[in-house]
């Protein structure tokens, strides 16, 4: 009781208000933005040849209604709030009729599917290597590998996804240049569904483990150098522990309490998407939808996708805070 | 002075890094001699490889690429430094107040900067950006990537904080007398001024990327020329399918070596102000 | 019997940064023996070089320390090794089965993530490799109840031990194998008084019953005068006196140790404690002549020019200051 009391509690409280007030600001933002999407809406039907001036007005009500803008902005928020908790979205304006949670539903699979695995790729070859040439910083081996990927690491996002989507799609056409799976092949659990939707899924994959490997190599490589001088480690050298063993038990289980805490801060916030590389790459996932949706001033998919990038941030956030204390030892509940 | 000698002289990655920061800032200095204007196009035969008279050749909108990357990285350092600036100056006083008074107040700046740290920022930024389309000018650019950048540093800077107040050489400190802004400028400042470096480095890195990311997605200005701008427009002509290599490759060998000699310096630098390693080299205890 | 033979050792530690070489004379041209079944006790303020006397002895010598000169012959069996100049692996086979070290701040070398039962599994697993887990826990349980240590810390994680227990566990640590030899580099700093009895007792009684021999550093002239059979005076880098416990603290010789001496508390005694005046000299650039010179108040002419080397002047009785050889010369 008291645990939960003077431990769990107050961070669930937090979360709750972190959620709060991100998504207030979510809410608001678009609608301090001089775009009105009634309007556009309005006029893309005008032009359609809809007259009718009528028709244009009762149209008008509807959309009004549809995107939560009546009343004043009080009582918008209150109505937005009201139907959020009951998983309500509201439609897309995009995609007219389909709401804004189907629409995220069928982005969801690819941005899921391709972030998750890239990260955790990511994460364990960054680890695998920064302990590597953490622990043997004097080997040549170490340093030529710890040189490439220093070049490697800076280079932006969005140029590493056009260096290989060139490379791989255009000069040498083994990977095709957009889209998460071949036109026309029936989703399914099958070879040739499963093998068009690797194929698709490589490069833009691939772009995101380089990028995202070389930030985890320096970051474990700099963990390593810190445990190696730690007076337990120098003491299993001196015992003459085997090296693989000192390596694993002691420096490597050392560093893990802090990646693992910040590979779960990773996995939450892939709810976000991975907007540049669904771009360049023309992949189906929330990046790409939230990326037009804000170039057409979709504000209910804008809203529906950050919020679900707020809630996935917040409670990887929180899940680490209750998890830390069974992780180490050294941390107890208080 | 002799600072900097020493470490040109002994470490590899200090002279690496500071020779390509002298090239960029010559870069820098050459852009204020430009021949052309920076925003000024057709005032050059177009698509022409590089010569002796055009060094790195001309665009398709009739630029010289050259000179057209002069002012690119000095509006790219520009956006980068100021935004780094805003965000890690907002990141520490945020911080440190946190980190030091504790209590009510900390719990408040807390809970707001984890809000801001879940708040998706390039989607907020895409749309802000959008919103002011072509309005946004250098330093606007900046300080709006300044203004989203500095929660999750700050986060940071109070957890260094809290475990250098936790150090028993802080109480000792405290019981010797010494005042508190002595103790965080003394005894504090020197453990956190390596972190501090790289956080800087990651602080420049990001808004390098995001002014990078924000031009590929034309949502910037895109008349002024920015190593994200000579890459959007570099695509917009082609240039990859092309063949016109020159006008893609500067913007980018740019980035990349203006992100690398940052990364040296700081290495070689928080190295050489580390405390830990400082002790080694006065000092061998017997 | 000598068990171990430390031969003219000269370890310099040898930093280079950023264009300035500075050179620390911390073991300056040191022979010292150690016999089996014995406790030999180093002794010498801080920054002495003792602790890097022991490490060299050890044979475990890492930048910046860098040996220039002097072989560490161990008799192992009917061999003599060279500590010095095996290589990694051969060295491996030996170290912690008959040699072991005690590290200065012992608190913090036991893993903070790990239980003390898996330390200690990975130290005999790996010196031991064929040990199964029933054996493993006859002779862990078996050896901490000979050190009269409770069993149940072996599933506690460090942080719940106190000082002095961690300091135990790792003394436990280091003696699980039976090493016949041990070294201990301040074993007792930062540990309160009783505890620090308490920790010399346990030393003591694993030397006495494993009749093994045991090599202690320490600046506590008290936990000197408890424990060692013989004790080495080291000051500057150099040994300036070595003799029985007895001897030493009867019959003190060089003016240095006088001093450490006189600075020992006595129950009864309310004279003023003298301490010697003045500081070391620095290890960067050792005087010429006797190191001593300046902070003592008998000094010659000869002590400026010439070093005085280490000689006998009686039964196991060694000393290297000219005054002191003048006299043992007249009284024999």
């Amino acid at each position: 009781m008291s645990l939960f009391k003077r431990y769990i509690l107050p961070r669930i409280i937090q979360w709750i208000v972190v959620i709060f007030v991100g998504t207030t600001v979510v809410f608001l933002v678009p609608r301090l933005s001089p775009m009105d999407p009634v309007q556009t809406t309005l006029s893309s039907m005008s032009s359609l040849g809809m007259a009718n001036p009528e028709a244009i007005r009762q149209m008008e009500e509807v959309l009004m209604d549809l995107y939560g803008l009546r009343g004043t902005l009080l009582q918008q928020y209150l109505r937005f709030w009201s139907y959020l908790l009951k998983g309500d979205l509201g439609p897309s304006l995009v995609m007219f009729p389909a709401p804004v949670i189907s629409v995220i539903g069928t982005a969801m699979p690819w941005t899921i599917g391709l972030m998750l695995v890239s990260t955790i790729l990511a994460w364990l070859l960054g680890i695998a290597l920064g302990t590597l040439t953490g622990y043997f910083a004097d080997k040549t081996w170490a340093k030529i590998l710890d040189a490439v990927i220093m070049c490697i690491y800076p280079i932006p996002n969005y140029i590493m996804a056009l260096m290989l989507l060139f490379l791989f799609a255009y000069t040498f056409p083994l990977f095709p240049f957009s889209g998460a799976a071949g036109i026309g092949i029936k989703p399914g659990f099958n070879r040739v569904f499963i093998g068009s939707v690797l194929k698709h899924g490589f490069l833009p994959a691939l772009s995101m483990i380089l990028i995202t490997t070389g930030w985890r190599f320096i970051s474990q490589r700099a963990l390593v150098t810190n445990v190696i001088g730690s007076d337990h480690v120098q003491y299993a050298e001196l015992a003459a522990l085997p090296r693989r063993k000192i390596m694993l038990n002691y420096v490597f289980r050392d560093t893990l309490l802090p990646q693992t805490t910040d590979l779960a801060l990773s996995l939450g916030s892939i709810f976000g998407g991975a907007l540049i590389t669904e771009f360049v790459f023309s992949y189906p996932g929330l990046g790409q939808i939230l990326y037009t949706a804000i170039l057409q001033g979709d504000f209910n998919v804008i809203v529906g996708v950050s919020i679900f990038s707020i809630v996935g941030i917040a409670t990887a956030a929180l899940l680490i805070d209750l998890l830390y204390p069974l992780l180490d030892p050294r941390v107890r509940y208080h | 002075m002799v600072i900097i000698r020493d470490l040109f002289l002994f470490d590899m990655r200090f002279r690496i890094g500071f020779i390509i920061l002298i090239c960029l800032f010559l870069l820098v200095g050459l852009s204020f001699c430009s021949p052309y204007e920076q925003t000024a196009r057709r005032v050059v035969p177009r698509n022409r490889t590089p010569s002796s008279k055009h060094w790195l050749g001309t665009n398709s909108l009739g630029q010289d690429i050259f000179w057209q990357l002069t002012f690119a990285v000095r509006n790219s350092l520009l956006i980068g430094l100021i935004s780094t600036a805003v965000s890690r100056i907002i990141a520490v006083m945020n911080g440190m107040v946190s980190g030091y008074l504790g209590g009510p107040v900390d719990r408040v700046l807390s809970t707001i900067t984890d809000s801001f740290v879940v708040i998706p920022r390039l989607p907020l930024l895409i749309l802000v950006s959008f919103v002011f389309r072509g309005g946004l000018n250098i330093i606007t650019t900046a300080l709006l990537l300044g203004f989203l950048d500095w929660a999750w540093p700050s986060k940071r800077y109070r957890a260094q904080i809290l475990s250098l107040r936790e150090r028993e050489f802080t109480n000792t400190a405290v019981y010797c007398g010494m005042n508190t802004l002595k103790v965080i400028g003394k005894q504090h400042f020197p453990f956190l001024i390596s972190y501090l470096l790289a956080d800087l480095i990651s602080g420049f890195l990001w808004a390098l990327g995001m002014e990078i990311t924000l031009s590929v997605l034309g949502l910037s200005n895109l008349t002024t020329p920015t190593i994200g701008t000579m890459i959007y427009w570099a695509n917009y002509y082609q240039a990859m399918l092309l063949g016109t290599w020159w006008w893609l490759a500067p913007p980018v060998i740019a980035s990349i070596l203006a992100i690398l000699s940052f990364y040296l310096l700081s290495v070689s630098i928080s190295q050489f102000l580390d405390p830990r390693t400082r002790i080694q080299h006065l000092s061998i205890g017997g | 019997m000598t068990l171990l033979e430390a031969k003219d050792l000269k370890a310099y530690y040898i930093t280079k940064s950023y264009g300035i070489e500075r050179t620390v004379h911390a073991v300056d041209d040191i022979s010292l023996d150690v016999n089996t079944d014995e406790i030999l006790g180093i002794a010498g303020e801080s920054g002495c070089g003792k602790s890097t006397l022991l490490r060299v002895m050890f044979g475990i010598i890492r930048p910046p320390l860098q040996l220039i000169h002097g072989t560490v012959a161990y008799r192992s069996g009917d061999r003599s090794l060279d500590l010095l100049s095996l290589t990694d692996d051969e060295y491996r086979q030996i170290r912690w089965k008959e040699l072991s070290y005690i590290p200065q701040g012992s608190m913090s070398v036991l893993n903070p993530l790990r239980r003390v039962r898996k330390t200690f599994w990975d130290f005999i697993d790996t010196h031991r490799p064929n040990t199964t887990r029933r054996e493993f826990e006859d002779l862990v349980t078996g050896h901490l109840s000979d050190l009269g240590l409770p069993a149940e810390v072996l599933d506690a994680f460090p942080h719940q031990l106190s000082g002095g227990m961690r300091q135990r566990v790792t003394i436990a640590l280091a003696t699980i194998l039976k090493p016949r030899l041990i070294f201990a580099d301040e074993p007792t700093t930062a540990l309160d008084v009783i505890v620090q009895s308490g920790v010399i007792d346990l030393l003591r009684r694993i030397q006495a019953e494993a009749r093994n021999s045991l090599v202690i550093v320490t600046h506590d002239m008290g936990i000197h005068a408890n424990l060692a059979d013989r004790i080495a005076i080291m000051y500057a880098g150099q040994i300036i006196e070595e003799a029985p416990a007895k001897q030493i603290f009867g019959n003190p010789q060089h003016p240095y140790t006088k001093y450490l001496i006189h600075s020992l508390p006595r129950i009864g005694d309310k004279s003023h404690r003298i301490s010697s005046p003045g500081r070391p000299p620095s290890l960067m650039v050792p005087p010429k002549g006797c190191r001593f010179r300046d902070r003592c108040e008998q000094k010659r002419r000869i002590c400026r020019e010439e070093r005085p080397l280490l000689v006998s002047i009686g039964e196991n009785h060694k000393v290297a200051c000219f005054l002191a050889v003048k006299e043992g010369a007249h009284a024999s």
